[in-house]
């Protein structure tokens, strides 16, 4: 019987051939904070000693209040500045640099075969590299800083197989809520979500990373997608350390397989308050809201912006909806600034946001007032993540909001492509 | 082995009903946050749970947020374990690193009533309830260790004293 690429990374690290449900213990290659790296600075503290083990593995990027939005961020952001520097922490990423999971993505620590920790749920983006990327608790950071390990039970793997080529109008997006909609936000839980077939072939990095991120909404521990010419090309440019491709076997033992023909997938809505209430646009049509947001780890990258573009150019947003944009890096927002594709979206009139987490996470940059409505392109739709406990949040891709944005309502897209 | 009685709910109980959400950056202290354990789910529980009790629940307990006081503050309220036909990823790691051993059993789940008398035999991997033995599967020894270090907090100084001491042998 073959191994998966989970059981085969993980073998790897522990140094033994090893099976789905084994708890090993390995030493990452790398472990990501952000905002949070403040409380972990605490924990670590009470650990009783000075100096983190392996500075050079530690990555810390702040993005999730940027700039600091009150005086308690302020400090938060100051104390972890102090740590970065006195511990010689190499990978601090100051504010200016977008989300972490862009950032840790553009700068490659984000490759083939490596293992990642991180204290964000949506760690599992890295998978979109044929990395092993996973979601960890503050206290676990906090001793991986200071032993260099964690304890890990190997996943089974959960097969998603899609073939076929979307419609116009369906994106990486609509596939995934699709997906999530069908099977229920448990139903990878403590899985890996292997990501495989031709139409996963066919996406582009942004794509496969719109889905290696959302795989957390399915319970994933990590997502993974088997590298191949598009991700060689981006590593060309990129890749800042040496890497192994991983793959699983042809015949590794699978928990389940999900086939799903993407041509068949219509623009999808993930409706409050579950990510996996979802429905067809046809099925919310008309529904009125508020505020728009396109961006985010989950969208925010140069192609979501210019599908958005590209149905607002020459166009005015619905005078009564205010459309925030969050592109999800600086380099993502400098190359839509060349590009012209932030003109565009300014003069349709979003309000252009600075790189970072933004109102995804509800704590700065436009929240939501009791009875109101956001229509997002991020991934999380959980009552009152982005403001008052009475909003509601639907969730749907960059070209669903873009139409939407004109109308005021939720719009299929498909009328303007 | 302790002697516990079984609190026993649902499916997917979340985090916000174990720990709310408006006191995660409130409550600090351990018998604060006992004193909330479950609020949302069962006002009684908090007022009447002894230390050694035990809850029991169906699939996906502790899904939602990724806050370790859900975890933190079953272990506060004296809980000795919770058995669960399945646990919400990030809720498992939780409740291991902070020292509150999360049992998978599906029969156990299935056959506990509230108010039954358990005892758990951590090293055996048995459950005993009513005359019945319910097997779970053992928790590793590196994960074990962190239970009984009371968590990893605990469990990594230890480590970290015993490698100054090597070292400086």
């Amino acid at each position: 019987m073959g191994q998966t690429f989970s059981e085969k990374i993980l073998g790897k690290k522990a140094g033994k051939r090893v099976r789905a449900g084994e708890v090993i213990t390995v030493s990452p290659d790398y472990c990501l904070s952000h905002d949070n790296a403040a409380a972990i600075i605490g924990e670590f503290r009470k650990l009783g000693i000075g100096a983190v083990k392996a500075p050079e593995k530690i990555i810390i990027v702040l993005d999730h209040i940027v700039p600091a939005a009150a005086e308690k961020y302020a400090q938060n952001h100051k104390t972890i500045r102090e740590f970065a520097a006195q511990q010689n922490i190499p990978n601090f990423f100051d504010i200016q640099h977008g989300v972490c999971h862009q950032v840790l993505s553009e700068a490659s620590f984000a490759l083939p075969g490596k293992v990642i920790m991180g204290s964000d749920s949506h760690t599992t983006t890295y998978g979109a590299f044929g990395a092993f990327a996973a979601g960890i608790g503050r206290t676990e950071v906090a001793s991986i800083w200071a032993t260099d390990e964690i304890w890990l039970r190997v996943p089974e793997t959960l097969k998603i197989e899609l073939s076929g080529k979307p419609v116009r109008g369906v994106s990486a997006k609509d596939i995934i809520l699709k997906v999530i909609g069908d099977h229920g936000a448990d139903r990878a839980n403590y899985m890996a979500a292997e990501f495989t077939g031709s139409a996963a072939r066919d996406m582009s990095i942004a794509s496969r990373m719109v889905l290696a991120n959302m795989a957390a909404e399915m319970g994933a521990k990590n997502g993974y997608f088997e590298p191949d010419e598009t991700t060689l090309e981006w590593l060309k440019k990129r890749a800042r350390a040496d890497y192994e491709i991983v793959t699983s076997d042809k015949d590794a033992a699978y928990e389940a397989v999900l086939s799903y023909d993407v041509s068949a997938v219509e623009p999808q809505v993930a409706c409050p308050h579950t990510v996996d209430n979802v429905k067809p646009v046809t099925a919310v049509e008309g529904k009125k809201f508020h505020q728009a947001l396109i961006g985010t780890c989950t969208n925010g990258r140069l192609e979501d912006l210019a599908i958005a573009a590209n149905i607002l150019k020459g166009r005015k947003i619905h005078p009564q909806v205010r459309v925030l944009v969050l592109p999800a890096s600086r380099e993502i927002y400098l190359e839509a600034l060349k590009k012209g594709v932030i003109e565009v979206l300014s003069e349709a009139g979003c309000v252009i946001l600075n790189p970072g987490c933004g109102p995804c996470l509800g704590a700065h940059e436009g929240i939501l007032a009791p009875g109101e409505v956001v229509l997002s392109t991020s991934n999380r739709n959980f009552k009152g993540r982005m403001g008052s406990r009475d909003s509601e949040i639907y969730l749907a891709s960059p070209a669903t909001v873009a139409a939407s944005a004109l109308e005021g309502k939720i719009t299929d897209p498909r009328k303007y492509l | 082995m302790k002697k516990g009685k079984v609190w026993k709910y649902g499916d997917d109980v979340n985090t916000d009903v174990i720990f709310p959400g408006k006191y995660t950056y409130t409550l600090m202290e351990p018998q604060e946050m006992a004193k909330h354990a479950l609020e949302d789910l069962d006002p009684e529980f908090a007022q009447k749970v002894k230390p050694g009790d035990v809850i029991g629940a169906g699939k996906n307990f502790g899904c939602g947020s990724s806050r370790e006081q859900a975890a933190a503050c079953l272990k506060y309220a004296g809980v000795q374990a919770v058995i669960a036909k399945s646990f919400a990823r990030i809720y498992f790691r939780n409740a291991i690193n902070l020292g509150l051993p999360v049992l998978q059993s599906e029969e156990a789940s299935d056959s506990l009533m509230m108010g039954d008398e358990v005892e758990i035999d951590f090293g055996g991997g048995r459950i005993l309830a009513g005359g019945m033995i319910y097997k779970f599967p053992p928790l590793p020894d590196s994960v074990m260790g962190i239970l009984e270090a009371g968590g990893l907090i605990e469990y990594t100084k230890k480590k970290l004293q015993i490698q100054t001491k090597t070292r400086s042998a």
